[in-house]
């Protein structure tokens, strides 16, 4: 199975301001300055085969690409204390740091005692403190969950590092192309292939329990939308009507699914029962309606809609009726994406040439535009609401990048397939 | 596994998704579905093909003459129907004037030999979203059968199929590429 190793991730933190939006300039200040000073000292090993894992770098670039954390760089650290004894307090006081974490990795027979311990440095106290074994398989895993653990206690969130990422890629062989439809951990290792074809894949969506995902296969030359239970890799066929089975979006209780069908001439919203299989037509319009997305609290769908002319996003009731238009600013608005809590949506937000990740404030229907790329797609939440992921391309290299609600944090995920693609955050 | 190109197979692996390591799901590769917690297994491996001979319309822009099988006509440069592939404007599903008489000599072929199916494959540029594409592609073929219909091309000859920004015939990222990817390819079956 060597697509497993074939992927390469680079982490990139990056701070950038888009240029051409200066009223972000300003939200990036204040971003900055609210970020949490934090020094990650690298983790003591001990071993006689060496580690496998650097966990404290995995947990300094998982709290970096956060946006919530500024990172002391190792250059800058006064010491490299790895037990509670050795560290000095106002030494990292001195370089206004808030948090620091100490740690070590220590080998017993092929087995990692893995210890961190987390200290307020202000009051010169530990916050929190765990042991813990990892076999040398599972240290990614544990210096994710540390990450978590840290991310938790200091900013009141669930951490998301341990999550897992779907996305689609696809490569060429003279005329032949294979799709892939790939489930990685939320920093890019440990791909697996779960679906491939020689046509499309298209829309990973997962279901809200995290097990199932569907997506729109052209296998048989026509679209349908699968599901597949990702446990057992069986899957079944849910949607394969004449034209159009695209967009699976998941109700929040995940019984239902919202998709787009052409089947009654142009492409209109339908809910499909799960358990019933019935089928409820929810728009009726004349125009192109798709990528519909349900609102955490399934009261709402979210929609692209080319009725007025141009793609823009339109709200309905998910029983139906109610439709009113969403997005004004820019000519091209489409592929939403509802915030975990409800309160803002991401997009596709075109204006001129340049297609870019934007988010609306649902209660003042602001539009915050907080990428800066050419061709950017696909945005999705991160389960905790603090990143969005998308798909971006920089000449003929497309990669995923994750970034910042407020934009100031981005982290470009390159792998060695050159098309990357629709990219969804697990739940 | 095996991709068996002319019957367009697919192949479906499917993996169990735990936190274990690299080497514990390359081993147990074979474990069977059982084995939760090894890590993987191939759980399925279907042939789906619905064996329709649409191999031809694979071919895009690169290759000359897409239905020549069909009759010389289709490979005749002074021909109409040489033309296969319908090109758009950005946005747009509305068929330029150029593309009208093309359209019209695929209609009029069609109308005398009405056992001739054909799928009108639509496409878009890779700009904007992907699923608004397939709708945008779809559009582009409809509007297509529709003329067709006008002229008297039956229901029963035309299929459609929207693959949006998915099967781009041309690779680069630039307008020139996306002006050859915004496109209806008329394929004929049984070439």
């Amino acid at each position: 199975m060597s697509f497993f190793r074939k992927i390469l991730l680079i982490g990139l933190v990056s701070f950038y301001v888009p240029s051409s939006y200066a009223e972000m300039t300003i939200e990036i200040t204040e971003g900055i300055e609210s970020a949490l000073p934090i020094s990650v000292v690298p983790f003591g090993m001990q071993g006689a085969s060496g580690v496998p894992v650097d966990v404290s770098f995995v947990v300094d670039a998982d709290l970096g690409r956060s946006g919530y954390f500024k990172i002391l760089d190792k250059q800058s650290m006064p010491a490299k204390p790895n037990t509670a004894e050795a560290v000095q307090f106002k030494d990292w006081q001195a370089l206004g740091q808030n948090y620091l974490v100490i740690g070590q990795v220590i080998e017993d027979h092929g087995q990692y005692n893995v210890q961190f311990q987390l200290f307020d440095v202000y009051k010169s106290e530990q916050l929190m403190g765990y042991r813990m074994t990892s076999s040398a398989a599972e240290l990614r895993r544990t210096a994710h969950h540390i990450s978590d653990l840290i991310f938790e206690k200091l900013t009141g969130k669930k951490g998301v590092f341990s999550g897992r990422i779907a996305y689609i890629t696809s490569s060429r062989q003279g005329k032949q192309s294979n799709h892939k439809l790939q489930v990685s951990d939320a920093d890019g290792f440990n791909a697996q292939t779960i679906a491939s074809s020689v046509e499309p894949l298209m829309s990973p969506a997962w279901s809200p329990d995290g097990r199932k995902i569907a997506y729109v296969s052209f296998e048989k030359k026509s679209a349908a939308i699968y599901i597949q239970t990702l446990a057992t890799g069986e899957r079944e066929r849910v949607a394969e009507f004449p034209g159009i089975n695209g967009a699976p979006s998941w109700s929040p209780d995940g019984g239902k699914l919202a998709l787009t069908l052409s089947k009654d001439g142009n492409p209109d919203i339908f809910i499909l029962n799960l358990m019933t299989r019935s089928l409820t037509k929810l728009t009726k319009s004349f125009a192109i309606d798709t990528e519909p997305t349900w609102s955490p609290d399934g009261s709402s769908i979210v929609f692209t809609s080319d009725r007025g002319g141009k793609p823009q996003l339109y709200i309905m009731s998910s029983q139906g009726g109610d439709e009113k238009r969403l997005t004004f600013s820019g000519n091209y608005n489409a592929r939403a994406s509802f915030s975990p809590d409800g309160k803002s949506i991401a997009m596709v937000h075109g204006n001129g040439s340049d297609y870019r990740i934007a988010v609306m404030d649902m209660a003042t229907k602001s539009v915050n535009v907080i990428t800066d790329g050419r061709s950017d797609e696909s945005p999705s939440f991160a389960p905790n609401g603090s990143m969005i992921l998308y798909a971006s391309r920089k000449g003929n290299a497309g990669y995923l990048s994750a970034v910042s609600l407020d934009g100031k944090m981005q982290q470009k995920l390159v792998f060695d397939s050159s098309e990357i693609r629709e990219p969804a955050w697990s739940p | 596994m095996k991709l068996n190109k002319t019957v367009l197979a697919l192949a479906i692996s499917a993996v169990i998704l735990s936190g274990c390591s690299e080497d514990e799901k390359d081993a147990s590769l074979t474990d069977g579905t059982q084995n939760a917690a090894s890590g993987i297994n191939d759980a399925s491996t279907s042939g789906l093909n619905n064996g329709s001979g649409l191999s031809g319309s694979e071919m895009n822009a690169s290759g000359m003459y897409p239905n020549a099988g069909i009759g010389p006509e289709f490979s005749d440069p002074n021909n109409p129907l040489s033309k296969s592939t319908i090109y758009f404007m950005l946005d747009s599903s509305q068929v330029q004037d150029d593309f009208v008489p093309v359209i019209a000599a695929h209609a009029q072929y069609l109308v005398a030999h009405p056992d001739q199916r054909v799928v009108m494959e639509g496409h878009g540029d890779e700009r904007g979203s992907r699923e608004y594409n397939i709708a945008l592609g779809e559009q582009r073929a409809k509007s297509i059968v529709s003329m067709m219909k006008v002229q008297g091309v039956t229901d029963g000859q035309l299929q459609v199929v929207s693959y949006g920004e998915e099967k781009p015939a041309s690779l680069g990222h630039d307008e020139a590429s996306w002006e050859l990817n915004r496109r209806v390819e008329i394929a004929y079956q049984g070439k």
